[in-house]
């Protein structure tokens, strides 16, 4: 039955998050811009916060750890793990896109372990905050071409390698490499490793210094003769060409639509603000009449919300299939590609409507559309996401479509 | 239930029915109708018989895009319709700039109209559905806009009675159209002037004691040449917008072809209405219709006609989607398939984004009047996107197949012009 609301027993969840977002990050996010690298240690405050509501069976924050897919829909349709972390990312993007990829313990690392560890893993990992390192200095989104290895030896894993990029790579507790067991075997023979902080042999060795979400540390790591136990390669250590990259990529189907709905938070903010500043220059939005006889300005906000639905609705729906044990690769990236390219031309669209105001530290308008620009980068680009699509409807392999 | 068999078995009797191999569905669709009745008549004794039905709470709705089994069905059924006849026809009637003959009898053969229209009211709904509604224009408009357009105007007539009509519209209109003796009616709401706005027409009708005179310029008028009914939007002074129900042949009524770029197919026509007079039972909905509820209804009108041209987008832009890829595919320059290249694969992905997106604001908003959620905003928002997205990828559309694109051998051309409508048409169909 086509139903495409928010129901009704998620929006305690959704309104525990805006709380969160409205209360902690809003305050503090100036202050984080630009005291860039300074650890928000209110952040602290929030993990225990969302531990203790866990702990009391109160609804989940919408943590990437329920992000967990359904196998079969036995009982009728779910609205789920996915959904609820889509929603709740969406509430605290809404408040800061930096501060929200800085909460303890819900790094992306932690949606890998999710989908790519087996129960004794997830046992081990649980409670851990895990960063994500994919990227090289030679391996952007080619990612089937890093350089990072891993070797075994006896009962550890020795990995060698740079990793730039690592958003929460310095706060984290752990970080889940990228590496390969054999360069010579392609993407097949990539797999990830979770490798502590501390570990003898990693270490941060830069901070980088960014256009938006300063609040989150993007870390450069190196791995030089770097032992870990061999349990903690997720997945399987076996090398099957066929299946590729399967494993691996796995987890961006179900991280895809969160970006989306971060995307869709960050842009909701600078929609909602921009019209309050419109409205006390005497512009409404009204949803009738010809779009031509509005003012320019009222048409451009209808205009923008329109797109900005669009963003959003495929986010939902693309974490209603993951929810629904329904393959959707296609549905996260078009989401993903949709509400990331949205939320980066409405942000900067409102700074231009509200004019200086929109461009002084006087508002958060400019930082919205310095943050945003992230959303179309990371977890795969606008390009990469259309090169996933145009595969996809066009039934073409990579090595087709390059 | 006498009534709703016999509309199903008629249905399941076709000859076009059974042409496009349709049996098996004709029949399910018969067997469910027969199944749901019987159900009906039982609870309906439960209900006498028993003290205190037991109404079960309903749980808390999910988010969900799944279909009905009925939808499904009708989905399947309108698929091989839009396939098997409405392709082949789609050509040939753009160029004629007339709905062939015999189609809106064929179209009527396959029970959109029956599933349309309550049981209560003599057709086979159990319940009537503006997003099956919408799931109907969609798969109409994947066969030819222009066709569904003229397959639709009947059906949004048809709409317009059962949301609005008056005891006495119904009794008298819906069994003749349910049977197919009437075949061709049609709605006219848009008037040809720059800025048109639905909620500001400048075709009046003014009161003449108990009886009304209107007067104005109707276009796009679908069925225009055949239409035996017509339900025509004019601004009643003091009070708003609202229906008339007008029978071909009234004096002052006079319709000329209006062919435009696109939607040729439905025998477009332009009516003037010169003074023409009617009694108070042409106003649809009787006289609760000059209370403000009126006015409610006319603007829900609006906001329905919003979502079908939004659904109307959706299936052409399936069709075009559907007929690049092949061709990118198999289409070779500098030695390879044209779909290898980024800057050709990359626009077949902006439309399926596009397509996608369009697609869930359209079924939102007529997920929220099934909800009976107010939809004002959704319908508004989903057609400024379709007005923007649809054009896009209809020019994108062209712009893939290149030379071959601008030329007739292939249908792009024709969705190029039908999807220039999207943003022009505002009124004239009806979920």
């Amino acid at each position: 039955m086509i139903y495409l609301e928010v129901p009704k027993n998620l929006k305690l969840v959704v309104s525990q998050a805006h709380q969160v977002a409205k209360h902690i990050f809003r305050p503090i996010s100036r202050k984080y811009d630009r005291a860039e690298h300074d650890y928000p240690k209110e952040l602290d405050m929030l993990a225990a916060l969302m531990d203790g509501l866990s702990a009391g069976g109160g609804p989940q924050g919408g943590g990437v750890d329920s992000l967990q897919r359904e196998d079969g829909a036995n009982g009728g349709v779910r609205n789920g793990g996915n959904m609820i972390t889509c929603l709740g990312l969406t509430e605290l993007c809404w408040g800061d896109v930096g501060l929200a990829l800085s909460i303890p313990r819900q790094g992306l690392g932690n949606a890998a372990i999710t989908a790519v560890a087996d129960a004794d893993q997830k046992k081990r990992f649980a409670g851990v905050w895990a960063a994500m390192a994919i990227t090289e200095p030679g391996a952007g989104s080619d990612s089937a071409n890093i350089r990072t290895t891993a070797r075994l030896d006896g009962d550890e894993w020795v990995l060698n390698g740079e990793k730039i990029y690592v958003t929460a790579g310095s706060r984290a507790d752990s970080v889940v490499v990228w590496a390969t067991l054999d360069r010579n075997l392609g993407r097949a023979a990539i797999k990830s490793f979770v490798v502590p902080h501390g570990t003898p042999g990693m270490e941060v060795v830069r901070l980088d210094k960014k256009l938006g979400i300063r609040a989150s540390d993007t870390a450069s790591i190196t791995l030089t003769d770097c032992r870990i136990p061999k349990e903690n390669l997720l997945g399987t250590s076996d090398i099957d060409t066929k299946k590729g990259f399967g494993g691996v990529m796995q987890t961006f189907d179900n991280t895809r639509p969160i970006v989306a709905g971060m995307a869709v938070g960050v842009a909701r903010a600078a929609l909602e603000h921009t019209r309050k500043l419109l409205e006390d220059e005497g512009i409404e939005v009204r949803y009738r009449g010809p779009l031509f006889e509005k003012s320019a300005a009222e048409a451009e906000l209808i205009r923008m919300e329109a797109d900005w639905e669009a963003g959003r609705l495929l986010m939902l729906k693309a974490a209603w299939m993951a929810d629904n044990g329904i393959p959707n690769s296609t549905e996260a990236s078009m989401s993903k590609a949709k509400a990331a390219r949205v939320a980066n031309r409405i942000t900067l669209r409102c700074v231009e409507l509200c004019g200086s105001l929109g461009y002084s530290e006087a508002e958060l308008l400019e930082k919205w559309a310095r943050d945003s620009k992230i959303l179309d980068i990371f977890e795969g680009t606008q390009q990469i996401q259309l090169l996933i699509v145009a595969r996809r409807l066009l039934g073409k392999r990579s090595s087709e479509l390059r | 239930m006498g009534s709703s068999l016999r509309v199903l078995n008629r249905i399941a009797d076709s000859p076009l029915v059974e042409r496009l191999g349709l049996e098996d569905r004709a029949q399910k669709l018969v067997y469910e109708g027969a199944k749901r009745a019987a159900e009906t008549a039982a609870k309906a004794a439960k209900r006498f018989s028993s003290k205190r039905p037991s109404e079960r709470p309903r749980s808390s709705r999910k988010f969900d895009l799944t279909l009905t089994e009925e939808q499904q069905l009708m989905r399947d059924t309108l698929r091989r319709f839009a396939d098997d006849v409405m392709r082949p026809a789609a050509r040939g009637s753009d160029e004629d700039s007339s709905t062939p003959d015999g189609f809106l009898e064929a179209f009527g053969e396959l029970g959109a109209i029956a599933m349309s229209v309550p049981e209560a009211l003599g057709g086979a709904a159990e319940r009537v559905s503006a997003v099956s509604q919408m799931l109907i224009v969609e798969d109409l408009a994947r066969g030819d806009m222009g066709l569904a357009y003229a397959a639709l105007s009947p059906l949004s007539f048809v709409n317009a009675l059962v949301q609005w009509g008056s005891e006495a519209q119904r009794a008298s209109l819906l069994p003749s159209l349910l049977e197919g003796e009437t075949s061709a009616a049609a709605l006219a709401v848009l008037e040809p002037h720059p800025l048109f706005d639905p909620g500001a027409l400048r075709t009046t009708a003014k009161r003449r004691g108990s009886d009304f005179e209107l007067s104005g310029e109707k276009s796009m008028v679908a069925l225009a040449d055949r239409a035996q009914w017509l339900l025509v939007a004019a601004e009643v002074p003091k009070l708003g917008p609202r229906f008339f129900l007008l029978e071909r042949g009234i004096e002052g009524l006079h319709t000329s072809d209006e062919p435009a770029m696109g939607l040729r197919s439905a025998s477009l026509g332009r009516l003037k209405l010169d003074k023409v007079r009617v009694g108070p039972e042409a106003l649809l909905g009787g006289e609760a219709a000059l209370s403000t509820d009126g006015g409610a209804a006319y603007d829900e009108a609006v906001d329905r006609a919003r979502i079908a041209w939004g659904a109307m987008a959706l299936g052409t832009s399936q069709a075009l989607l559907d007929y690049v890829i092949p061709y990118c595919n198999e289409r070779l320059a500098f030695g390879e398939p044209i779909s290898h290249r980024q800057a050709v694969a990359f626009m077949v992905a902006d439309i399926g984004i596009e397509l996608e997106s369009m697609r869930m604001l359209v079924y939102r908003a007529a997920g929220r009047i099934d909800a009976s959620l107010p939809c004002a905003r959704e319908a508004y928002l989903a057609r400024t996107l379709c007005s923007d997205k649809a054009m896009e990828i209809g020019t994108n559309g062209v712009q893939l197949l290149g030379g071959a694109g601008f030329i007739k051998d292939h249908p792009v051309e024709l969705w190029y012009r039908q999807l220039r409508s999207i943003a022009v048409m505002d009124g004239n169909l009806l979920l």
